[in-house]
């Protein structure tokens, strides 16, 4: 066992995948704390399916992916926070109308010059093999200075995310912050989409933070446990992708899956155990 | 002295004028109550107090308190009632407004904390999960993060909203400590007219985007205004 993940590193591609995706994945976790608790968790889904429109558009015009997609998929993120925030379309709505729209803008793009090919396919669900040393040092030049600036505003993001309304009152500049995670997570996510696709780069940010949510009770260790979750579910689905020679997006996701339940039994188990004893006592 | 003044303060959202022509004079140490039916107005009336929301026309302007320096105990939202938080992470949030942009909390911030957690009798649920304390014990932590922000004034936007006739009570005998003894400006919106009677000092009612009443709460069963309301209601 041992042997084989040595094997596996010892692969450049798979070194590469190692060092994004662990840093995608500790960035997407920790800003899903926040996104979830604001009911914001389809805001990640809505951007990557713009993200994925614009990685077509990139295809078609010969572009570099990494470079048109992240302010596309910014600007995307601004106009999502305010479709939630204040407007005529409901926010969930509104997410879902520039989500769909554009992954059919991007498909329309593809059928007009290719047709879906290999690239189109790992566009959607997601490859290891994409990754170029410039993209990597890119890739881990954005996830660290994401980690940074979570690390250095917590506790404004946590009085944003707990309480607008009181933030803003006692002089915090809540829209500042709401931007500032708009950003963060457009970056995370045009980091994230390529390797593990449009469709399942969402779940990163979802899955940490709902799990460690099944057990944990304070915002601190919400945060750290859904990184930790996020790490290691991440390393899981690696290997068992390089092992089993299944898709790499997919074995991380059912790695969280599998997360998820596992705490989501152990919350029962305590729950039982507590009741057991009080009516013990 | 006064600490907050309306001149002909008006508000609107989108053009249309939710509150308008409002005089009146907020001094320190007063406890004011301000009640009104729904959609007359007081959540805008509390968001242009908090200078959150800027008066369409005529002004609202408030000495000898800075912005961050007004404790605000808002409604509860939906999402805080499934938030994992510890009380003492939901109370030091308090002390955000008194910090830069890098926000990092001093031991100093941590002592105001523990202070207001003890004067409100949370310090014991300071561990304990925000979601899981009964709501009495919810207000009380939210009025102690408020007070780490507050130093001479209190907005309170219906904070017995939700709880029992007792936890609600022992909530405005806090307050009405706090406006006693700590000397605490409090503005407070409610719906519970007899409590807002009890404990206050002056009220300002208003009706159809207009002031109604204001003055001391003396005057306010007499007034034209008071008698819809106090005791004289048909239903009641």
């Amino acid at each position: 066992m041992l042997k084989a993940l040595f094997e596996m590193l010892s692969y450049p591609f798979m070194a590469r995948a190692l060092v994004v995706g662990l840093l995608v994945s500790l960035c997407a976790s920790l800003l899903g704390v926040s996104l979830v608790l604001k009911r914001y968790s389809m805001i990640g889904d809505g951007l990557s399916h713009v993200g994925f429109g614009t990685l077509a558009a990139a295809t078609v015009f010969n572009a570099s992916p990494l470079l048109m997609a992240a302010p596309v998929v910014m600007a995307a993120a601004f106009l999502l926070l305010r479709l939630s925030e204040n407007s005529q379309v409901r926010g969930d709505a509104g997410i879902a109308l520039i989500s769909n729209g554009s992954l059919a803008v991007g498909i329309m793009l593809i059928s007009l010059t290719t047709g879906i090919n290999i690239d189109v396919y790992n566009y959607m669900f997601g490859s290891i093999l994409t990754m170029s040393a410039a993209d990597v040092a890119l890739s881990a030049v954005l996830a660290s200075a994401v980690l940074a600036v979570f690390v250095l505003f917590y506790n404004k993001i946590f009085a944003v995310t707990f309480d607008e309304s009181f933030a803003r009152a006692s002089g915090t500049n809540a829209g500042l912050y709401n931007s500032l995670l708009a950003v963060l997570t457009a970056v995370t996510i045009v980091l994230g989409m390529r390797m593990m696709g449009a469709l399942l780069i969402s779940s990163l940010i979802i899955f940490p933070a709902a799990t460690s949510m099944r057990l944990c009770k304070t915002f601190k260790s919400v945060t750290i446990c859904s990184a930790s979750v996020s790490a290691a579910c991440f390393l899981t689905g690696l290997a068992a992708s390089f092992l089993f020679a299944a898709p790499t997006g997919a074995s991380i996701v059912v790695a969280n899956i599998a997360a998820f339940f596992i705490f989501c039994a152990l919350k029962a188990g305590t729950r039982i155990a507590r009741r057991t004893k009080q009516s013990g006592a | 002295m006064v600490i907050l003044r309306c001149r002909d303060a008006s508000f609107a959202y989108d053009g249309n004028e939710v509150l308008s022509g409002l005089n009146f004079e907020i001094n320190s140490g007063d406890y004011l109550c301000v009640v009104g039916e729904n959609g007359s107005g007081k959540s805008t009336l509390i968001k242009g107090l908090l200078r959150l929301k800027p008066p369409c026309a005529g002004e609202v302007s408030v000495s000898g308190v800075a912005a961050g320096e007004v404790g605000y105990l808002p409604q509860q939202t939906a999402a805080q009632k499934d938030f994992p938080a510890s009380a003492r992470e939901v109370v030091l949030s308090g002390r955000l407004g008194a910090r830069g942009i890098l926000a990092f909390y001093t031991k100093a911030d941590k002592s105001v904390c523990d202070e207001n957690m003890r004067r409100l009798g949370v310090y014991d649920l300071r561990g304990s999960c925000f979601r899981e304390l009964s709501g009495g014990q919810q207000r009380r932590v939210l009025l102690a993060r408020a007070l780490c922000a507050a130093k001479k004034l209190l907005i309170l936007d219906e904070p017995a909203a939700g709880l029992d006739p007792a936890a609600s009570r022992e909530l405005y005998l806090i307050i009405e400590k706090l406006n006693r003894q700590d000397k605490m400006t409090i503005i407070m919106v409610s719906h519970d007219i007899s409590g807002a009677l009890q404990y206050s000092s002056h009220i300002l009612h208003l009706n159809n985007s207009r002031l109604l009443y204001f003055g001391k709460t003396a005057g306010y069963a007499g007034s034209a205004a008071g008698a819809g309301l106090v005791g004289r209601r048909p239903d009641a």
